[in-house]
């Protein structure tokens, strides 16, 4: 199952033939993953590694039938590219773009209300689902062979400090049903709470492990949807016990400011609403090992 | 990007937004002609730094002659200013602003910022100004309106008259209210601010109503779109190592810790800075070399932490994704060779290729700590610094 894309689900890549697009696309071609196509205006009717490349997003969907897009398009037009993505249909779209305006964000946002459309991201790693014998859907720049295919599901507003993650729950001999970078920006398109909701129906993951950091309340937010709706196990680590307030901490969401937003405050609230925290991230994986032992999932 | 109250003021003027009118100066003989030119018997001279909380600081002081003008400003002129968002030595003062003295009957809140949970901005007004904004949502939230604005529209015209009635004003303060709200909206969404706010906005005893103070914060995401606006930059008001890390694509915040780092990834970056800490070590920055560091940034990023007479070690912390843990180890040979590297340096590689990676470490016969993981890597600069002291 896993959820938002499949090991079969048919990619797009939007800048497709650029450095960043070309280069990662050969890395999820090599994973496996069904990317099935790419847009580049301008270059409609090429090929480029070995697949075929269209002006538009709604001639690579008619084309194709992809579901899903990855955009690497730079920042100036990466919000155009979102809207050109969710207009032709595409069900889920990967921003792995750092650096657009927030107020284009925002306006992104209200235009793909009652879309039907899910965006992951912007700044953000992407989204993977390991599937059978090393291979998946890789959508983004994420490191394909530290995952394996299992059942913890993983959601993160980091880049490396997920593949840390992944890779310390792979060497205790898990693995993952999906991964979900929803990116360091003040308005991502996927939260927490979308990610906790759709692992806690999604039939194949038994554990859930949530990296946060500081900045807004989007940890806050999580903490009372677990309260709530969420039955399986979850495992938390917020990043930034020491980081200063009113300092952007690389990541442009990353910002405690005016007293909210710290790690503390955040580590309360999930540990409030029955989370195991994690107390250092080099016990990321063997947290999680031992939570879901003491659910009695081996 | 932050930038003075003084080039706030000259913005905000721009939209129609009414501000105390003033001069800036950078002497106190400028402050004296300054105060002249105002022709009003009482001023106020005001140290320009990217910093609020300046009143108690002694930042601002009332002036009623020429004398007293250049008086405040020969203070404050070349004093550091430590306030509660300074650092602890503060920040020195370079420029004044001598501007008109009002008479205030009243003092209000009212800003501009990104709602998060929302996914847009919001302007906050609120009848209890001159005090922090978040001092009073802490305590006493319903003191605040929050309206949401359309990116596009902007403020609305009933909103701004909501806002003016729920301060407190009559129909004629209203009436000016609508156009002073609305201009401060628009000046925050045509320039992609972060933060906009006036505080205190004050109500003259004639009916007036002035921004007294005014702060603005830029997205550094969108100024390529505002040269203008990149053109206030004040790089005297930011730490000289952090310009330098920008210059080369590198994210450094410079910390009051000993333990030098340099990380891939912020995320990975603010988790390796909690595990010294958890270890008993303090910080002395924090350092993204991005998710997929080059050999000359790496370079930089020794140079910039060897440069910092704080540190006393350093701990380097790569996740090798999708570059080989090889090819990173090499650039930190190359790196720790050109600058002369005689601090105690950890480094913990993880990654494809990690065996490769540590074996060049280990073979380099560069004074070099490897460590498997981050928790023995973090212990290890904790003890290499308490054996130093």
């Amino acid at each position: 199952m896993a959820i938002f894309v499949h090991p079969d689900t048919p990619l797009l890549c939007q800048g497709f033939t650029g450095r960043n697009g070309t280069f990662h696309s050969q890395q999820s071609l090599a994973y496996g993953t069904r990317l099935v196509g790419g847009v580049t205006p301008g270059k409609g009717g090429t090929r480029h590694l070995d697949l075929p490349v269209f002006h538009t997003v709604h001639d690579a969907v008619s084309a194709t039938g992809a579901q899903a897009s990855v955009i690497y398009v730079p920042a100036a037009g990466a919000g155009d590219a979102i809207l050109e993505a969710a207009d032709a249909g595409v069900q889920v779209i990967v921003c792995i773009t750092e650096g657009i305006p927030v107020l284009d964000m925002a306006r992104v946002h209200r235009s793909l209300r009652g879309s039907g459309a899910r965006l992951v991201g912007p700044n953000c790693p992407g989204v993977i689902t390991p599937g059978p014998d090393g291979t998946g859907c890789k959508i983004g720049i994420m490191p394909a062979y530290i995952h394996r295919a299992g059942s913890v599901g993983i959601v993160s507003r980091s880049g490396t400090l997920t593949y840390e993650a992944v890779w310390q729950v792979t060497q205790e001999g898990l693995g993952q049903s999906t991964c979900v970078g929803i990116g360091g920006d003040p308005l991502p398109g996927t939260s927490f709470v979308d990610c906790l909701r759709a692992f806690q129906d999604d039939p194949q993951t038994d554990a859930i492990l949530l990296i946060g950091e500081i900045g807004g309340t989007a940890e806050e937010e999580a903490a009372a949807f677990i309260q709530a709706h969420v039955r399986k196990p979850v495992a938390a680590f917020v990043a930034g016990r020491t980081a200063p307030p009113g300092r952007r901490m690389g990541h442009a969401g990353a910002i405690i400011s005016g007293g909210s937003g710290t790690a503390e405050a955040k580590i309360r609230a999930l540990e409030a609403a029955g989370c195991r925290i994690v107390p250092n991230p080099s016990q990321l994986g063997s947290t999680v090992a031992q939570m879901r032992r003491e659910h009695g999932r081996g | 990007m932050k930038i003075h109250e003084y080039q706030a003021k000259a913005i905000l003027e721009r939209f129609g937004v009414r501000v105390q009118r003033g001069l800036v100066a950078e002497t106190p003989e400028q402050a004296a002609a300054a105060y002249d030119q105002l022709g009003t018997p009482l001023a106020v001279v005001k140290a320009q730094i990217h910093a609020g909380g300046r009143g108690k600081a002694g930042g601002v002081k009332l002036v009623r002659s020429r004398e007293e003008a250049r008086e405040a400003a020969a203070r404050m002129l070349g004093s550091r200013l430590v306030t509660p968002q300074t650092r602890p030595e503060g920040q020195p003062v370079r420029l004044v602003f001598v501007a008109d003295g009002l008479d205030i009957a009243r003092e209000f809140y009212v800003g501009v910022a990104l709602d998060r949970r929302l996914g847009v901005p919001v302007m906050m007004v609120s009848a209890e100004g001159g005090v922090e904004i978040e001092e009073i949502a802490a305590h006493r939230p319903q003191a605040i309106l929050r309206q949401p604005l359309d990116a596009d529209r902007g403020l609305a015209d009933y909103q701004a008259r909501r806002a003016g009635f729920f301060l407190g004003l009559d129909g004629e303060g209203v009436r000016k209210a609508v156009p002073f709200l609305a201009g401060l909206a628009r000046a925050y969404l045509d320039l992609d601010c972060t933060v906009a706010e006036i505080n205190p906005l004050v109500l003259t005893s004639q009916g007036e109503l002035v921004a007294l103070d005014a702060k603005m914060a830029f997205d550094g995401n969108a100024l390529d779109r505002h040269p203008e606006v990149h053109a206030l930059r004040d790089i005297h008001e930011e730490d000289a190592r952090e310009v330098e890390a920008s210059r080369h694509g590198l994210n450094y915040i410079a910390l009051d810790g000993n333990i030098g780092c340099m990380v891939n990834g912020a995320g990975l970056a603010m988790a390796t800075m909690d595990t010294i800490q958890l270890h008993g070590g303090s910080p002395a920055n924090f350092l993204d070399v991005g998710g997929g560091a080059s050999e000359e940034q790496i370079t930089q990023a020794f140079r910039i932490l060897v440069g910092d007479p704080q540190v006393k070690a350093i701990l380097v912390n790569i996740f090798g994704g999708i570059m080989r843990c090889d090819v990173i180890a090499r650039g930190i040979l190359a790196a720790a060779r050109s600058v002369e590297m005689r601090l105690p340096l950890v480094v913990r590689l993880e990654g494809t290729n990690v065996e490769e990676g540590r074996r060049l470490l280990a073979q380099s016969g560069l004074p070099i700590t490897p460590a498997d993981s981050l928790d023995a890597a973090a212990r290890s600069v904790c003890q290499s610094v308490l054996a130093a002291a």
